[in-house]
């Protein structure tokens, strides 16, 4: 039940999709439902945890709560195929492979960054950033040459 | 739930909506274990997290106030994210500080009932901007710093503040990255612009000794806190790498001495008499030996200018006027 939930900022994928969901169980103190948050900042876990809460309670789960879990940090590379396929099919073109990082200090990312991006509506393999922060911490602004268009990215992290 | 309407889920429930101040927002750190690492001082763990808590917390409170001024609309969402991730890390850090603290005190107390000198945040993050250029130097400088800080907090031996530094560094990449770009941008503009660049690092970088001055608490907290003195290299590294791509100069590094000292050396009467009206240490918050908290100037022991009073006034009126409001 807690797996059918949608974010409510991403309403076409639901939590298990977007790997925020860690874990469901029962206990003796009633259901456990495990999520871990995306960005330290999201407003949006607070919505999260209430309509988890709420689905469970419409469900006949009276006795429920919500765990944090942060460590380890959430990353876009628990985001499912069909979760990847759903943010597509809404012109939100989903994350790559998260970046890997060696030993050292985190690398400083001067200029243009070298990624592909292909555009969810035509295909373009080739989009350019707009803005590395979007209409939430987890989205940036990209455009299309091709088609024009200006698209969302969900980013790597 | 609709996946018509993303705020559906907001308005539907049967019982409350939660979605503001004062209406039950939850704890930050529901249901992780909270028991402090064996060997590990409460008081000392409290302090340390209140530091780098409030770094974040009057950074992102300088970032939101840009909101609505920046250049464009992109820099309006990018500050306004990045001021987002700092107020969620300041959560998570104020709440762990009043958990190790034992008094009762959550996240709200620590942030809407403290005083002035009870604040541990670094002068840097206080400044106002006198401008756009002057925010990006202060941003350059913040984010890279406390990048370098969560990358090694991320090997604590506190297990929170692991979680807390691991989570951090994928923010503040981010945030260092686009502060980085706006430099060059503007450094390697056009005149005007390098100006204006070079007059904002000029005037931040007098700042750059209290960051990493090492502190009593950290000391004390080997293996728990970091020792910023160890990422100074670090720093300089990508200072260096960016001011030369921006075409800029690199000010003569401040001495570790303290800042208030610098910053009269450097620039006379002038910010001592707007902006220094300074509250008194607290007695006995900082080591002995430290050099620049006799002479009177550290944010880390609670020193700070009259501009705090003017963001606390702002970040805490609502909630003393109100105390325990909640609708």
């Amino acid at each position: 039940m807690a797996a059918t939930v949608t974010d409510p900022e991403l309403p076409m994928v639901t939590l298990a999709e977007l790997g925020i969901l860690r874990d469901v169980r029962e206990t003796d103190d009633g259901v456990e439902v495990t999520i871990t948050p995306t960005y330290s900042g999201c407003p949006a876990m607070e919505a999260i945890q209430a309509d988890v809460l709420t689905a469970l309670r419409r469900a006949g789960y009276e006795r429920a709560h919500v765990r944090t879990l942060l460590a380890p940090a959430w990353t876009t590379d628990w985001i499912s195929a069909e979760g990847k396929a759903k943010l597509a099919a809404a012109g939100i073109a989903p994350p790559g492979p998260a970046p890997r990082r060696g030993s050292g200090p985190v690398p400083l990312t001067l200029g243009v960054r070298d990624e592909k991006i292909a555009c969810p509506r035509c295909g373009e393999e080739s989009t350019e950033r707009l803005a590395a922060f979007g209409a939430t911490a987890c989205r940036e602004l990209r455009r299309c040459p091709a088609c024009r268009e200006p698209f969302e990215h969900v980013k790597e992290i | 739930m609709s996946f018509d309407d993303a705020y559906q889920s907001l308005t539907d429930h049967d019982d409350d909506a939660r979605w503001a101040y004062g209406t039950g927002f939850s704890d930050p750190l529901a249901g992780v274990p909270t028991a402090l690492p064996d060997g590990v001082d409460g008081a000392a763990l409290a302090a340390y997290c209140l530091m780098i808590g409030d770094d974040a917390l009057i950074m992102s409170h300088r970032l939101q106030q840009w909101v609505t001024r920046a250049p464009e609309l992109e820099d309006e969402m990018a500050l306004a994210n990045i001021g987002l991730d700092l107020l969620g890390q300041a959560r998570l850090l104020l709440t762990r500080a009043g958990e190790a603290e034992g008094a009762g005190r959550d996240e709200d107390a620590l942030a809407y009932l403290r005083d002035a000198s009870d604040f541990r945040h670094v002068r840097l993050v206080e400044r106002a901007d006198a401008d756009f250029a002057h925010l990006i130097a202060r941003l350059l400088v913040f984010a890279t710093w406390r990048l370098a800080l969560l990358d090694r907090l991320s090997a604590s031996r506190d297990p929170v503040l692991a979680a807390i530094g691991a989570k951090g560094v994928k923010e503040v990449a981010y945030h260092r990255d686009y502060a980085a770009g706006w430099t060059v941008r503007l450094g390697d503009g056009t005149d005007l612009s390098h100006q204006r660049m070079q007059a904002a690092v000029d005037e931040v970088w007098p700042l750059l000794g209290e960051l990493f001055e090492p502190h009593a608490t950290e000391l004390a907290l080997a293996g728990v806190a970091v020792d910023p003195s160890t990422v100074r290299a670090e720093c300089d590294a990508v200072f260096s790498q960016v001011l030369h791509a921006a075409t800029l100069d690199t000010p003569a590094a401040p001495p570790a001495s303290g800042v208030s000292t610098t910053v009269s050396a450097v620039t006379g009467g002038a910010v001592l008499s707007e902006g220094a009206v300074l509250v008194p240490a607290p007695t006995g918050g900082a080591a002995s030996g430290d050099a620049s908290a006799r002479l009177g100037g550290r944010g880390r022991d609670g020193v700070h200018g009259a501009e705090l009073g003017e963001i606390l006034e702002e970040l805490q009126g609502l909630a003393r006027a109100n105390p325990g409001g909640v609708w």
